[in-house]
């Protein structure tokens, strides 16, 4: 069938299963890479996007609940084809190893950094608690989200 | 004839010509840009030049490098080799990776050796090439070769004049010259780029969405496929009810062939659905052995042979002197790589040919396994690497790989199959688990007189490991064990008179084993240097101190590691465990090293822990790292490599293990199989010892292989319980607390 979703600013309407995940339409039918596939089951997080700025995990999220919401992935965030300010923290950083978890990992900073700019060191941790990195990149992720707190 | 590429990434993964064909004026060019098939192969061969790297009329630079980058920054690694070999601009230069058409067979991507060898492989036709280049220039120039300079590319006569560039002198042609081995390197005081923390292109592309990653990869006409697993190791498949995913959208095809079950579907979401909801009935089986008893069961499979790894002095007369024994028993637990992305892979048939895209780490072998399993030329299979997510080791890459090529036989049309994340944690093989006996004898003095240990590991070493698809098909693969490297660092390079150290080689391992980083070095480390930890207490000694008092007096860059980590982590010298144990958390540290395989890269660390002892939990605060890798190519590169050997390593050590039923695994996730997360980071110090002089050694492996011994090592000081079995979880450390 088909459903109308906005995504990154964008009306599309795409024709699918309504039980088709989220995930897999921005990827498949839309060709937005930044979202992952890493459980389905919500457990990993490599798949956030934001639906009305709220960080969600789009591989459990079919699309026919979607509705009217927002949705932005990693690329919705460039600003006029630039890194935002979180991207580029990550990008000056070099908080990437294989990167797969990457696109997660700067939506959920995103999303904290809009609620709480300048967070503590305790406050990050938690929030990013929910996002696996298998390459041990942490270290250098949370420097990133130091960064962009204070840039 | 003016030849110009602007390297798209996409292009050379679809296997396009253009970039093969700037490289080769003979036969026409017009012709062959065209038709793909009708080019002359590319050299791979390891003793050419043309094989690692070609010039175009721009002076631009192509790198054809067999090690992949998984993720760990090696392909700038490679870049900044070149450039400064060569003397050309890095934004000159771009490297191509791990495809079988195209790249040398240089050995898989493991074992640390991406830079140490593969790099050092590629300097070397670098530096013949550098060296031809200016035998050229002379003659053109009409000058000496000594008396040239070369700067960005351009070779000019040190008195000034006229000039010739690279892309002038070879651009477009063959070097056709075989590598030489005495072709001298630059000198490392000349350096302009090797030892810069030169940025990897890649990140700004994986931070913003636009990297291609396996995973996103795609092939016009392509259709997708899902494998319905067997719900225990060893199942016959029974019964198919395809009247059970008939109302999937898209269903091509269900595929079965032997006790292999497929579905083809033409979107990905429908594989995912077909692949949750086609009925199947299978036999039952049960061919692994209880969980609970797994010791007893790695203790007593039978023995094939025994590699002593080293056999010094006599230790059956110096075990039975006089003297203080001790011995201990350590065992670390089966692991899964746990690659954030689940494998994924794309092949096609075309023209009686396979082209299989993946993330393997080692195409030119999985390019013959494939070959194999179709009984075909493996001159008709090529594989492409494509980045995928970091794999560790051999996770399911080659397997994702072979699902597709079935599927895409049955098919008649390209498949890519993604795997789902229990086919991941269930299905990649698996780092076998590892039991390990010492004994030491200690006399009046406290000094070490005799060492013994005996490891129960898997036989095998590293091979090709069996392709799921093809066992359960039935079609031809090698049946072989393939754990990897795992005998290394059961030697100690320690100074003890007598040192026996046997590896005892079982038939079997309960799950299909593989290399997952610092394959044994990590186990067999674990055991020696925690049972170091052991005999510096019962000697009274401090941990440190007893290290340097038995290093080689000689090994002077050994020395230095644990010299500068003593500095660095401010380490109060005593013996352990800390007198005046109280209160619930207490904290302690804990020392180890390494020098890796007792002929590499350099490593000592301390880690800093708290336990509670209310609970038995862990928290490690901090590590402290000291490295010496010699020729540091990329510190950022060599830095996340540590801190990613830490991190990692911390979670496998404080957590991870898998669960199995007498079927099947039973850890098919990420709750089942837990791993490390943000607050339970530590903090992380690194002194780099840069020695530019010196050969560049590997760094994606040696500090894990400190990092269990250093936590049971720091857990022993602050609490007086001895942790020997991975992973420290709190039950096993409340039951070492009850009996300190």
């Amino acid at each position: 069938m088909t459903i109308a979703l906005k995504v990154n600013g964008k009306s599309q309407q795409v024709d699918a299963d309504p039980s088709t995940p989220l995930l897999y339409v921005l990827r498949n039918d839309l060709g937005l890479h930044g979202p992952k596939f890493g459980c389905g089951l919500g457990q990993c997080v490599a798949c956030t996007v934001h639906v009305n700025g709220r960080a969600t995990f789009s591989c459990i999220l079919p699309i026919a609940a979607v509705g009217d919401r927002e949705v932005t992935t990693t690329e919705g965030l460039l600003e006029n084809g630039k890194p935002n300010k979180v991207q580029q923290a990550f990008i000056d950083e070099e908080a990437a190893q294989c990167g797969y978890c990457i696109s997660g990992m700067v939506m959920r900073a995103q999303a904290l950094l809009k609620m709480k700019p300048h967070p503590t060191e305790e406050e990050i941790r938690n929030h990013m608690r929910p996002n696996l990195c298998r390459c041990g990149t942490h270290a250098a992720i949370l420097r990133a989200v130091r960064r962009a707190a204070t840039a | 004839m003016n030849i110009t590429f602007t390297p798209s990434r996409r292009d050379i993964l679809k296997g396009s010509g253009a970039l093969v064909v700037a490289f080769s004026l003979n036969p026409p060019l017009e012709a062959l840009a065209q038709d793909t098939s009708a080019m002359p192969p590319k050299s791979v061969a390891l003793d050419q030049v043309d094989t690692f790297l070609a010039i175009d009329d721009n002076g631009k630079v192509v790198v054809y490098s067999g090690k992949v980058d998984l993720g760990t920054g090696v392909r700038m690694g490679m870049t900044q080799i070149v450039a400064d070999e060569l003397d050309v601009p890095l934004a000159n230069v771009d490297v191509i990776e791990g495809d079988t058409a195209l790249t040398p067979d240089q050995g898989p991507t493991y074992g640390s050796q991406s830079i140490q060898s593969g790099g050092v492989q590629i300097r070397q036709a670098a530096a013949t090439a550098r060296k031809a280049l200016f035998e050229e220039a002379a003659k053109q120039l009409n000058a000496k070769p000594e008396d040239l300079v070369v700067a960005e590319g351009v070779i000019g006569s040190k008195a000034g004049g006229k000039t010739v560039s690279y892309g002038e002198l070879i651009g477009g042609k063959n070097f056709t010259l075989k590598v030489d081995p005495a072709a001298p390197l630059k000198n490392p005081a000349d350096f302009k780029v090797v030892g810069k923390p030169i940025a990897r292109r890649d990140i700004p592309g994986k931070v913003t969405g636009g990297f291609t990653y396996m995973h996103d990869f795609r092939v016009d006409g392509m259709l997708h496929g899902s494998v319905i697993r067997p719900p225990a190791l060893g199942a016959k498949l029974e019964n198919v009810d395809e009247n059970s995913i008939k109302g999937i959208p898209g269903v091509v095809k269900v595929v079965r062939d032997g006790n292999f079950l497929g579905v083809i579907t033409e979107t990905e979401w429908s594989a995912v659905r077909a692949a949750r909801e086609l009925k199947a009935t299978w036999s039952k089986s049960e061919t692994l052995p209880d969980e609970k008893k797994l010791w007893e069961h790695v203790r007593s499979t039978r023995i094939v042979k025994d590699d002593v790894t080293s056999n010094i002095g006599d230790t059956t007369v110096a075990m039975a002197a006089e003297g203080k024994k001790l011995k201990a028993t350590y065992d670390f637990a089966i692991h899964t790589h746990g690659s954030i992305g689940p494998s994924c892979a794309i092949s096609e048939f075309k023209d009686g040919k396979l082209i299989c895209w993946s993330a393997s780490q080692a195409t030119h072998n999985l390019r013959k396994q494939l070959a194999q399993m179709f009984s075909m030329s493996p001159d008709d299979v090529r594989c492409v690497y494509v980045d995928g997510a970091g794999c560790y080791g051999r996770n399911g890459h080659e397997d994702a790989a072979a699902d597709s090529a079935l599927l895409a036989k049955a098919a008649g049309k390209p498949v890519r199959v993604q795997w789902s994340r229990a086919d991941e944690h269930g299905w990649d093989p698996k780092g076998p688990p590892t039991l390990i006996d010492l004994r030491a004898n200690l006399d009046g003095s406290g000094a070490i007189t005799a060492w013994e240990s005996e490891f129960f590991i898997p036989q095998g070493a590293a091979g090709n490991v069996e392709l799921v698809a093809a066992s359960l098909s039935d079609l031809p693969t090698e049946h072989k064990l393939a754990p990897g490297g795992i005998v290394q660092d059961s030697q100690i390079g320690y100074k003890i008179p007598n040192i026996k150290t046997t590896c005892h080689r079982l038939e079997t391992t309960p799950l299909r084993p593989a290399w997952i980083r610092t394959p044994g070095r990590m186990q067999n480390s674990f055991a020696n240097e925690s049972f170091l930890d052991e005999i510096a207490a019962a000697a009274n000694v401090d941990p440190l101190e007893l290290r340097v008092k038995y290093t080689d007096p000689a090994d002077k860059r050994g020395l230095e590691i644990l010299e500068r980590l003593e500095k660095l982590s401010k380490w109060e010298k005593r013996p352990s465990p800390q007198k005046n144990i109280s209160g619930n958390v207490v904290k302690g540290r804990g020392v180890s090293y390494v020098k890796y395989e007792l002929v590499r890269t350099y490593v000592g660390v301390v880690a800093e822990v708290e336990v509670d002892r209310t609970n038995g939990n862990i928290r490690v605060t901090r590590f402290y790292v000291t490295h010496d890798c010699g020729q540091v190519i990329n510190p950022n590169g060599v830095k996340a490599q540590i801190e990613g050997n830490i991190i990692q390593t911390a979670s496998r050590t404080l957590k991870e293990e898998i669960t199995f039923d007498r079927g099947q695994v039973t850890s098919l996730d990420w709750a089942s199989y837990p791993i490390l997360t943000f607050p339970e980071v530590p903090e992380i110090v690194i002194e780099l010892i840069d020695r530019p002089t010196e050969k560049p050694w590997g760094a994606g492996e040696p500090t894990a292989a400190l990092v269990p011994s250093a936590i049971s090592n720091a857990v022993f000081d602050a609490t007086g319980a001895r942790l020997r079995s991975v992973p420290f979880k709190p039950e096993k450390v409340r039951d070492a607390l009850k009996s300190v």
